[in-house]
């Protein structure tokens, strides 16, 4: 194009977006770095980036609390089950729903879009839970996670771009629909169905108020529901000064680090979701 | 009929995929729909749905003379039209600054950074905001530092501070994300338009104004109206973290006043009264704000 100019607009643009950037990513760099703090600098403060002194106590701390792994574990699984679980579930339907042909199509896709716009809220969401016997029991992570209609018209429309002459001619060659499904669709589906498992695994990840509002039993939380209790105890202890002789409680250094942790599994498929998530909004946004 | 039960039952597999969906919307969602029966009646832990005593709008007159509810309401709409002021408005205005800046390795860091926070938790983001504002945290670090405070504090403990404090770490945690669907509106706009503008001598700001700007209004009026419509919403994962007893009076919003209610003290008949008499409003809200937008943009936008 032209001679390059430094364009004013374009320099004072750049310097409030980095500016923006620094304010996103300063306090997690913080939070990164306090981590590694021992208490007693953790208490005094005096740091934002680089704590006077560098250990790995808190991390070995944690690496200890059986607990805390356990509720790892738990997070993990409910994890991977949930989103495996979720995306065949989601995709089944899916694809008879993605047969214009369909009887009842109608009555099904009307059904489907209320629970877009009416629930029942939290009360009587809890009284069916327990009605159905999901109250301390692992199955409420998976069960009610396992359709979601939003994602349900996501697939459709994907598997309705599958070219028909490919169906086609596998049914000519005896094939049956879950063998299409299979074989076919799936397969050829990837791309949607990855975005898909990637957001329902954040979901699955982070959620914690399946585990706030239908357990009770400790040996069932996942790692943000135990990372929830030691932040709450902690502010508890840390609001109740004068009787802190006796309270003992799960130090700030372990908090941090415990929150370091929980954060990794994150970080790691964080460029993989960069990479679909904006085709995974547009297929959302584009129909419906 | 005989067509049609033709067709049945060559559909049947296809049919047999599509039932266990069927079925699970009617256990999933409908049924709870059809649980919210319990606001007009008194249901106890002995009862059933069908046994619980009806006493119709009972529960609804007693919702409306409890003050703690109306606290609770005072507290959602402070920080909902303050998130209306500032986390509606930051989004847009940072989608078109990073718009303005040229592609490359410097946008698409910048945008990493920016989404980055929407994948973390309220349980994990609450901790940290927890650490950044405790005494010896970064905010404290830094206002100390450069002299505007004397001496540290605790902003957590700050009632009359945390809707702030609600709102600011709500729009940090998604002003980035927020701006995705600008962005992807943006990149569908003719750049004729800004050549055309930039013979006619207009600046970067005048062409801001008057071409990406009106580009965007129908995503803008579409984003409104479904902030409008969720006024009457709260986010819970924040308030159940962020919310201490001494904030409490400030922090306490309708979603958590329900689960305090109907969870911790067991009152269902009565939480669940409030959440629905919410719902309604939310939606005669969402039917408002759709009509007064039909007038500004000459067509509906939902």
């Amino acid at each position: 194009m032209k001679i390059k100019r430094i364009n004013p607009f374009i320099a004072i643009d750049s310097t409030l977006v980095c500016l923006i950037s620094v304010v996103i990513l300063a306090p997690v760099l913080n939070i990164f770095a306090s981590s590694f703090a021992s208490n007693r600098v953790l208490a005094e403060g005096n740091f934002i980036f680089f704590p006077k002194e560098l250990t790995l106590d808190n991390y070995i701390a944690v690496f200890k609390d059986v607990t805390i792994w356990h509720a790892y574990l738990i997070s993990v699984l409910k994890t991977v089950i949930g989103v495996v679980t979720h995306v065949f579930f989601c995709s089944m339907v899916a694809f008879g729903l993605s047969k214009r042909d369909l009887k009842f199509r109608n009555l099904y896709t009307v059904m489907g879009v209320i629970t877009l716009f009416f629930s029942g809220g939290m009360i009587p969401t809890y009284l069916l839970m327990k009605k159905l016997g999901l109250l301390n029991n692992f199955m409420v992570y998976i069960l009610p996670q396992l359709f979601s209609y939003y994602d349900v018209v996501i697939l459709m429309n994907f598997f309705r771009q599958v070219p028909s002459s490919l169906e086609e001619s596998a049914s000519m060659d005896g094939a049956g629909v879950w063998r299409i499904f299979l074989q076919i669709i799936l397969p050829l589906s990837k791309p949607a169905l990855a975005t898909i498992a990637l957001f329902n695994g954040v979901y699955q990840w982070n959620d914690f108020m399946t585990a706030k509002l239908y357990m009770t039993k400790e040996s069932l939380y996942p790692v943000q529901m135990k990372l929830y209790e030691i932040i709450v105890q902690q502010q508890a202890a840390s609001m109740n000064t004068i009787g802190n002789v006796a309270l003992q409680t799960t130090s700030k250094g372990i908090q941090l680090a415990t929150i370091v942790v929980t954060t990794v599994p994150i970080l790691i498929i964080y460029p993989m979701l960069q990479k679909h998530f904006v085709s995974g909004m547009m297929l959302g946004a584009v129909k419906e | 009929m005989k067509t049609t039960k033709r067709a049945l039952r060559r559909q049947l597999p296809l049919q047999l995929m599509v039932l266990p969906g069927v079925i699970f919307m009617l256990i999933f969602s409908y049924y709870p729909i059809y649980g919210l029966t319990i606001a007009f009646k008194n249901y106890t832990v002995i009862d059933t749905l069908s046994t619980a005593k009806w006493v119709g709008l009972d529960n609804f007159k007693i919702v409306m003379g409890d003050k703690y509810f109306w606290q609770s309401v005072t507290n959602t709409l402070g920080i909902s039209l303050l998130k209306l002021l500032i986390g509606f408005t930051t989004p847009i205005i940072l989608a078109i600054m990073i718009y303005e800046l040229k592609d490359g390795p410097f946008k698409r860091i910048s945008q990493t950074i920016s989404y980055l926070p929407h994948f973390l938790s309220w349980i994990i983001l609450g901790g940290m905001v927890i650490n950044w504002l405790s005494t010896s945290g970064m905010l404290n670090q830094i206002l100390v530092g450069t002299g505007i405070l004397d001496k540290p504090v605790n902003f957590l403990l700050d009632a009359d501070k945390y809707w702030w404090i609600a709102v600011i770490a709500d729009t940090w945690k998604e002003a980035g994300w927020g701006t995705i669907l600008y962005l992807a509106t943006m990149a569908g706009i003719d750049p004729t338009y800004y050549e055309a503008a930039q013979i006619d001598g207009a600046g970067r700001v005048r062409q801001i104004i008057s071409i990406t700007l009106p580009h965007l209004r129908m995503i803008i009026s579409l984003n409104l109206i479904l902030t409008i419509s969720s006024l009457l919403k709260s986010n819970l994962d924040q308030t159940l973290v962020l919310m201490n007893s001494q904030n409490q009076v400030r922090a306490e919003v309708i979603d958590s006043y329900v689960y305090r209610m109907g969870l911790a003290q067991g009152d269902f008949s009565y939480a669940t009264a409030v959440g629905l008499g919410v719902s309604i409003v939310s939606v005669i809200l969402l039917v408002i704000a759709n009509s007064i937008s039909k007038r500004f943009n000459e067509e509906s936008v939902l």
